[in-house]
């Protein structure tokens, strides 16, 4: 993208920069604004996406209440505007979910960890995320507010039940996401997040995969399988997750779930990887992370 | 032409007022009303780091920025490494360990490397090598660079 034709392109007629919910949330639902907070998706894609569509461009980042990362009663609350670093640098996180402090580290590099928002990443829906892997195996619910009557409406969506397709989700036009919240996780869990690409830093995911679960003498319980990069949206893999809950894991109970996993993931052929490579890619991971867990 | 939007930022320690484009990016801003051209356009995307500046003391790619956000910042460049008492010790360093060739990526390096080291006074070489890798060079094969801001970190340490 040159500078001439960047500025060829969109043409914006409003600014908006709100300081309250309400203001934000009431323009949201009088108009056709594209809504910036880190910029690290919005800013690529303003060769199009900007000029397509929006007439109106809003700056979430003043309204307050968006931010912090903060614990109430067993309830996690990641507000939209926290960045990758803030996830990546959070000793509450750390201790209570570290699968996304894990997942933030793989996330881009420093400079769009420093800018880019956890509601940015689950807002741009899309089937390559990084972020939203680890909230799909903390059942995560995504908060969303919206204009209503005169007064700010609140609704949340469980984030396994959020995504519709690539780019799209159940978030409706007049919506903006404002946190994401799950429960804090106890003590001695086990967490871990892949991801590959050509490049270390910087890659979108051929395939990632985020696995938690609870090992008490050799047996599993409480598993959550999710992948990314594998379907039109990050998924879990339910029936997987099922089939190793309870039990004790060994040579035959790993191939099975192997296979289990593959009959769970609809990968395609696209300019990143092929749909064979990427089978092989999740079931690499599953495998090496259960022998992990096997391995202690 | 887009709407323009009055901005207020400190830039490299004064106070800057512009109007720029609602959908200018905080690098054209920087380059085309601020008259700062060490930030560098090369990918666009957030992929190589060339853009690479200070915003209230966290590193960001400058063309992923919308110029709007501007307002209020406090924002360095690589201009703003110059001080009457010479070059940034960053910059020393890559002008000692020759680690600039076309020099196009050498501004964005040299913002990335002055935050991780305004960050961590006490980071390792491997963190080093993490932290810069947002950063493309295509000259150097990196040696240089990173050789360079393990200097300047053990000489500030």
């Amino acid at each position: 993208m040159s500078e001439t034709a960047s500025q060829a392109v969109p043409r914006i007629e409003a600014y908006y920069a709100p300081t309250s919910l309400e203001e934000a949330v009431e323009q949201i639902a009088a108009g056709d604004v594209a809504i910036v907070a880190g910029g690290t998706d919005l800013m690529v894609t303003a060769n199009g996406a900007l000029r397509r569509i929006k007439r109106g461009l809003m700056n979430i980042r003043h309204v307050p209440g968006l931010d912090g990362i903060a614990e109430t009663g067993g309830r996690i609350r990641i507000g939209a505007l926290a960045t990758m670093t803030d996830i990546l640098e959070s000793d509450l996180l750390r201790a209570k979910a570290p699968i996304l402090p894990a997942t933030a580290d793989r996330f881009a590099s420093v400079q769009i960890r420093n800018a880019a928002s956890v509601g940015g990443n689950i807002a741009n829906a899309s089937p390559a995320a990084d972020m939203v892997i680890p909230l799909l195996c903390l059942d995560a619910e995504v908060e969303l507010a919206s204009w209503k009557d005169g007064a700010v409406s609140t609704r949340t969506l469980p984030i396994t039940d959020y995504f519709t397709g690539p780019g799209k989700s159940k978030r409706e036009a007049g919506e903006l996401i404002t946190a994401v919240e799950f429960d804090a996780q106890g003590a001695g869990g086990h967490a871990a997040f892949f991801k590959t690409g050509p490049r270390p830093a910087l890659e979108i995911a051929i395939v990632s995969m985020g696995f938690m679960a609870r090992i008490d003498g050799g047996t599993l319980s409480d598993i959550r399988i999710a992948f990314g990069a594998v379907a039109p949206t990050p998924i879990r893999a339910p029936e997987t997750e099922k089939l190793l809950d309870g039990q004790t894991l060994d040579d035959d109970l790993i191939a099975r779930a192997l296979e289990s996993a593959d009959t769970e993931i609809k990968p395609i052929d696209d300019v990143r990887g092929t749909a064979w490579y990427r089978r092989r890619l999740a079931r690499v991971y599953l495998e090496e992370e259960l022998r992990n867990v096997l391995e202690g | 032409m887009s709407l323009k939007v009055e901005i207020e930022l400190t830039l490299n320690g004064a106070t800057a007022r512009a109007s720029v484009p609602a959908h200018w990016s905080a690098l054209t801003a920087l380059r085309q009303t601020f008259d700062l051209a060490g930030a560098k356009l090369a990918c666009g995307e957030g992929e190589c780091g060339s853009c690479t500046v200070i915003v209230d003391g966290e590193s960001v790619n400058s063309c992923l920025m919308p110029a709007v956000d501007l307002n209020g910042r406090t924002v360095r460049t690589v201009e703003g490494l110059w001080t009457d008492d010479g070059v940034d010790p960053v910059q020393r360093a890559f002008i000692e360990k020759g680690a600039v060739q076309c020099g196009f990526c050498t501004p964005g390096m040299i913002m990335q490397a002055r935050y991780l080291l305004d960050r961590n006074s006490d980071i390792t070489d491997a963190e080093i090598r993490r932290g810069l890798e947002g950063n493309v060079c295509r000259c150097t094969g990196y040696t240089k660079i990173v050789d360079a801001v393990i200097t300047a970190a053990r000489a500030a340490a």
